[in-house]
């Protein structure tokens, strides 16, 4: 609603008010329009101050988060960090000790569940055992009070979309751990739940067929448009299937933000540790020139970084650079660039080499002492001359791939 | 090569133990009482021929083969007695089963979703009672149910009844006695099917929509249906077979078959027609049996 009104509106209110101007140009009013009006469309799910207690145990704290229409939203931290607690409070089955769930407007954190347009996709899939896969589909429909023939429709709308076609009289003990899956899948999806909610969906199955699952789950939530919300661990699923990921820490929201922005740009040292593999050197903000700050690390050496986002307001800091960000050389970059001087050279000996196929890992024993890690893609499959174990290198990387954060 | 020679021995006998068991103390008992039953009874000791006399040699058992007929079967069937008795013995059991599985399941299902920490101790209550021996808890009964017993002086305290009722000798007292001996056997299958029940399954239903009234409908009680199963074969069976109770707290106006079974053999000395009535008891059981059997079988196949 709030979406159409400027484009359909705005340029007859023009036409209107001013008929003798010439054309206004209208697309240019239609392309400015969304630029503003987002900023005033509530979120689909707005969480408020919620937190939740066990005897003495902290699970949620007083978290707050919105989700849009239509996102792929992941939760992702360590076991016990309050992500499951905070889908079951969304699902209904942890009722809240404070704050709102706002669902569409409507507080919902006090309603039991089956009175919630929200569905589970439970870890363990929770099938019925006594049911056959269609009438695990259709469960949820029946208590709907759909009319039988649109149940039949329904039911076999589902099955084609996860693929079930010839299963649907099986029991869930006839089928493998993947086809339990969609099965668990389509019987969520069939309500149409304004939120989808999937605590570790993928966690039971191997690594082949969680990957290729975690594509099609992209697929369909973009097919359907609805809004998913996945609880993960695992922090490789989380940044493939989401558009945004909120990465929590005993009980609290450490960060939410793209993929990418948490890869390449974490609020925190514990981000950049928990995100990825990571270089840390710990040391003090010394002086600013221009845009580029210089740290100096243990041993005399020094780090210059790119403007960081956030002002640093500390001396103690931690500079975080990415393996695959720290190149090898056996003399350093090559010296065409104009701002060579401004390339940050760490010397020292290759101290173990770890081939993985794609990529191999590089330590690299500073003379500080300090241990690099750089990775390389294996981009041919011949004459790729690596480094070998005591050969010297120089490990260098620019100041724009360095992050600077407070410790 | 050793090691299995070792290994076969035990492992063998291992294996054969729950057979000879059977062969033992049930197929060979067994095989006396048929052939008891198919005997005449006669004021001898035993009191019945043929006595087959191995001593004589072949010929005389082939004769006291001869003498073995269907007589003490017929004679069952022809006789209201007997019908009546295995009537009611099933009409007693069938009653009997229902009161326990209303009673039982509730607590089953109560017990199932306590604190984890106090069902050993609910587990314990159930099973208390039988630190005291069975006969003796039956007289127990007999005290609370007697004219001036505890229920009369409780219901006369309470003004619920104005003059002591007769409990005792009624079949009212006779469910009372089987119910109280025989809910645990009902309890502790259902208990153990619902305790093991996957929670998350209930979560699914609610979130599917419906209300924890129909979760339960649709989801815990026909997933526990096993349990059921197992409770009502555990009960029906041996109360179908009851004798104590009935003969202590029941009057008596019509008996069960147990009652009649002790009545041929002790007060009437009628060995071969009392032989008979435990098989056709036997006979009786067997399709419950087999019923539970195919259940379990079913359940065991359905878990793996």
């Amino acid at each position: 609603m709030t979406e159409e009104s400027p484009d359909i509106e705005t340029p007859k209110a023009d036409v209107a008010a001013e008929p003798a101007t010439p054309e206004p140009p209208a697309e240019a009013i239609a392309a400015s329009a969304p630029q503003v009006e987002p900023a005033g469309e509530p979120p689909l799910l707005r969480i408020e101050g919620v937190g939740k207690s066990f005897g003495n145990f902290r699970a949620v704290d007083r978290l707050s988060l919105d989700i849009r229409a239509g996102e792929f939203f992941a939760l992702l931290g360590p076991s016990g960090c309050g992500k499951t607690t905070l889908l079951r409070m969304l699902a209904g089955f942890e009722t809240p000790d404070e704050g709102r769930i706002l669902l569409g407007g409507n507080d919902i954190a006090q309603v039991p569940p089956h009175l919630r347009p929200v569905n589970m996709m439970f870890q363990n899939y929770a099938l019925f055992p006594h049911l056959s896969v269609r009438d695990n589909i259709a469960f949820g429909l029946k208590r709907a009070g759909m009319a039988r023939a649109e149940i039949a429709t329904r039911v076999a709308e589902m099955v084609s979309l996860v693929r079930l076609e010839g299963m649907e009289k099986r029991k869930p003990d006839q089928l493998s751990g993947g086809q339990k899956q969609r099965v668990a899948l389509a019987r969520s999806l069939a309500r149409r739940p304004q939120v989808l909610l999937l605590d570790e969906p993928l966690a039971a199955l191997d690594k082949k067929l969680r990957e290729s699952t975690q594509h099609e789950l992209m697929e369909l939530q973009r097919r359907l448009g609805m809004t998913f919300i996945i609880v993960t661990h695992d922090q490789e699923e989380a940044m493939t299937v989401a558009n945004r990921i909120g990465v929590m820490n005993a009980g609290r929201l450490e960060q939410v933000a793209t993929p990418r922005d948490l890869y390449e740009a974490p609020h925190s040292r514990w981000i950049a540790e928990f995100i990825g593999d990571v270089n840390l050197f710990e040391g003090d903000a010394g002086w600013r020139q221009g845009n580029r700050l210089t740290v100096a690390i243990k041993d005399g050496d020094t780090i210059t970084v790119g403007e960081p986002r956030q002002p640093v307001t500390k001396t103690a800091v931690c500079v975080a650079i990415r393996p695959e960000k720290v190149k090898l050389s056996r003399r350093g970059p090559v010296s065409d660039a104009a701002n060579t001087h401004a390339i940050n050279r760490l010397e020292g000996v290759v101290s173990d080499v770890g081939y993985l196929g794609g990529l191999t890992v590089y330590k690299v024993k500073l003379d500080s002492g300090i241990v690099v890690r750089s990775s390389m893609a294996n981009t041919a499959r011949l004459n790729m001359d690596g480094y070998l174990v005591g050969q010297r290198v120089v490990a260098w990387f620019t100041p724009d791939d360095c992050m600077v954060l407070e410790q | 090569m050793s090691a299995r020679r070792i290994f076969a021995g035990p492992a063998r006998l291992a294996a054969i133990a729950p057979y000879a068991w059977m062969v033992l103390f049930f197929l060979v008992p067994f095989g006396f009482v048929l052939k008891i039953s198919l005997s005449q009874t006669a004021i001898a000791q035993p009191p019945y021929v043929p006595v087959f006399d191995v001593t004589e040699g072949w010929a005389s058992i082939k004769a006291a083969f001869g003498q073995l007929s269907l007589d003490n079967f017929r004679l069952l069937v022809s006789d209201d007695l007997y019908i009546s008795s295995y009537l009611r013995s099933v009409l007693v059991a069938v009653i009997s089963t229902a009161i326990l599985l209303l009673i039982g399941y509730p607590v089953a299902y109560g017990m199932a979703r306590l604190p984890k920490r106090w069902q050993p101790i609910a587990m314990m209550l159930v099973i208390v009672p039988f630190w005291t021996s069975f006969l003796i808890r039956i007289y127990a009964w007999i005290n609370i149910l007697q004219h001036d017993g505890l229920l009369n002086k409780v219901l006369l305290a309470l003004h619920i009844v104005s003059k002591p009722v007769v409990w005792l000798s009624t079949d009212t007292a006779m469910y009372i006695g089987i119910v109280y001996s025989y809910l645990p056997f009902m309890i502790l299958p259902l208990y153990a099917t619902l305790a093991k029940m996957d929670g998350s399954l209930l979560e699914a239903a609610g979130d599917l929509g419906a209300s924890p009234a129909r979760a339960f409908w649709l989801v815990t009680f026909p997933l526990s249906l096993p349990g059921v199963a197992a409770g009502v074969l555990l009960c029906f069976i041996p109360i179908v077979g009851e004798f104590v109770i009935p003969d202590l707290l029941a009057g008596s106006g019509s008996m069960m078959i147990g009652q009649t079974l002790w009545l041929e053999f002790f007060t009437n000395k009628d060995w071969p027609v009392a032989s008979a009535a435990a098989v056709a008891l036997l006979l009786l059981l067997i399709p419950p049996l087999l019923l539970y059997d195919r259940l379990q079988r079913r359940t065991l196949a359905g878990g793996g």
